[in-house]
């Protein structure tokens, strides 16, 4: 049975048909799939179906531990965005993009494809001109409503800079992550492992946490 | 596992959308402040009357998006919070309307031409206004809530409840809104504490009964919180047993409040009447004080606040402000 009904399918395809150039999405799971490997790999074919310009490649964790390496995935499912040349630019998804989510992940693949983001042309610059590594973790369920505006607001700082990577991290199946970081209502984004963010922020929020971290 | 797909309506305007964005020097005949159910009708209304309309939304579908399931909205005998916004939304949006989402109205100036301002400066000009701005999530105002928002401290059930798996926690009132957050809850969390204030439930017996049907919720009648506890995160609550005037401290990790809404009527305390809950005051035909603004939905005054009771005076309100732009 598939995951994607016949009208979210439909409705997928029309708001992927913006996409300007080729998104490669790298799945990583592992020989013996988790059950949450197992539906976010169907999800991701089923996904890649909608649109000519999606490519999926698959991943075993450990045996293809180089490109695991290269994108920094340690835990699984996994997915990373990838752009026409297979430029990774900082965003991944951990979990599976569906619920609430099906909409930061499908502006992530629009990001990637060259659709023009939309941001402030001052955080555009001051972001773009930002010379340290920076990690955004937002941490997310499936069954908020607020979540993927800080997704995406997190996701398209990272795309504005090589330096700066942006997860969406579902807090159901990470757990352990949720637990780590005293995750107890969402969004919660961490940055570089010492500030937070609690909701939905401007990007200009982002901006400052990220300076201050 | 369930993936339910909450698919927003794309924004490119590949669909059907004929929205225009609203402009400064235009007079328009009904400025509409709202996007919930009483809004998003009043915007259907006038459009059909053919009047000149616009609509500025901080937020659109307001509490009904945060709403898991509707059973008492006609037409469904069952419907999810947001895919009802969704049917509302598409519905506005087949009009050529002024359209504005995302925006918080910072003030009213009444006169002739009502002229509204917007947080980022932006004024726009109209002959009447329908205020339908809501309400937003009452607080407890008891020490230690503001701290700890966020952590351990919520307002979202449906938002927060799996991060609660196998923990304590305890849901603050007695209407649907809290019952229902009990049973997401029951489900995942390990023990549920209910506290309502007075000596019974206010929720739908429905619901009542389906909640009573977990063994892992208590429910203590007539106790409130009197404070809530922790560092960096919830650890305690401290509840007041009002028949037996006494205090008690509960461990739990979680705080849900779902203790009802505040009407948004800050931004117009001073230029319109309210009630002593600070709800706007309205006539049978929701009329303000103030002749040309109307209200409409679960800022004013009109009891009940449903669905389906905000609709049906979001299109009482469209058409007094219709009748009173063609007739002045």
């Amino acid at each position: 049975m598939s995951l994607i009904d016949d009208e979210v399918a439909q409705q997928l395809k029309d708001q992927l048909e913006v996409l300007k150039n080729e998104v490669t999405l790298a799945f990583f799971t592992q020989e013996f799939e988790c059950e949450s490997c197992q539906t976010a790999h169907q999800f991701l074919e089923e996904f890649a179906d909608l649109s000519d310009t999606i490519n999926l490649e698959v991943y075993d964790l450990q045996k293809d531990s180089d490109k695991a390496e290269e994108y920094n995935v340690d835990n699984i499912p996994a997915t990373v965005l990838l752009d026409q040349n297979k430029e990774y630019q900082g965003l991944r998804f951990f979990g599976i993009p569906a619920g609430y989510e099906i909409n930061s992940f499908v502006n992530a693949l629009k990001l990637v494809s060259g659709v023009e983001p939309e941001l402030d042309d001052a955080i555009q610059n001051e972001i773009s001109n930002l010379d340290k590594e920076v990690h955004l973790q937002v941490f997310v369920t499936l069954q908020c409503p607020y979540c993927p505006e800080a997704v995406e607001t997190a996701q398209k700082l990272a795309f504005a800079n090589q330096k700066i990577t942006a997860d969406m991290i579902d807090s159901s199946i990470f757990h352990h992550l949720a637990v780590k970081y005293d995750v107890s209502g969402v969004p919660k984004t961490v940055i570089n492992e010492t500030e937070e963010i609690v909701g939905a922020q401007p990007a200009k929020e982002f901006l400052t946490a990220i300076k201050n971290s | 596992m369930d993936l339910n797909f909450n698919l927003k309506p794309s924004e490119e305007g590949e669909t059907d959308y004929k929205t225009v964005a609203l402009e400064s020097n235009q007079v328009y005949d009904v400025l509409i402040i709202g996007g919930g159910p009483a809004g998003l009708t009043a915007a259907v209304y006038c459009m059909r009357k053919g009047v000149n309309t616009a609509l500025v939304a901080d937020e659109i579908g307001g509490q009904v998006s945060s709403t898991t399931e509707i059973e008492n909205y006609m037409g469904y005998m069952y419907i999810e919070g947001d895919e009802l916004v969704e049917k509302f939304e598409d519905q506005v949006k087949q009009f050529e309307i002024a359209y504005q989402e995302g925006s918080k109205v910072t003030s009213i100036k009444n006169g002739e031409i009502k002229e509204i301002t917007l947080e980022n400066g932006n004024t726009y000009q109209a002959k009447s206004v329908i205020v339908a701005a809501g309400k937003s999530s009452r607080k407890l105002n008891c020490p230690g809530e503001d701290k700890l928002i966020g952590k351990g401290v919520a307002y979202c059930a449906i938002c927060d409840a799996p991060l609660y798996k196998d923990k304590d926690v305890v849901i603050v009132g007695g209407g649907n809104s809290a019952v229902e957050a009990a049973i997401d809850l029951a489900k995942i969390a390990n023990d549920v504490t209910l506290l309502e204030i007075e000596d019974h439930l206010n929720a739908d017996q429905i619901l009542i009964d389906r909640l009573n049907e977990f063994d892992n919720v208590n429910i203590l009648l007539e106790h409130s919180v009197q404070e809530i506890q922790g560092e960096s995160k919830v650890e305690n609550i401290v509840i007041e047993n009002h028949q037996q005037n006494i205090n008690k401290e509960i461990t739990a990790q979680g705080i849900f409040i779902e203790i009802g809404w505040i009407p948004n009527t800050n931004f117009v305390k001073d230029t319109l009447e309210l009630n002593d809950y600070n709800e706007i005051k309205v006539d049978c035909k929701c009329r303000t004080n103030q002749e040309g603004i109307f209200a409409a939905g679960d800022i004013t005054n009109v009891p009940f606040k449903q669905i389906i009771i905000a609709s049906g005076e979001g299109a009482k309100a469209a058409l007094s402000a219709c009748d009173y732009v063609l007739k002045s």
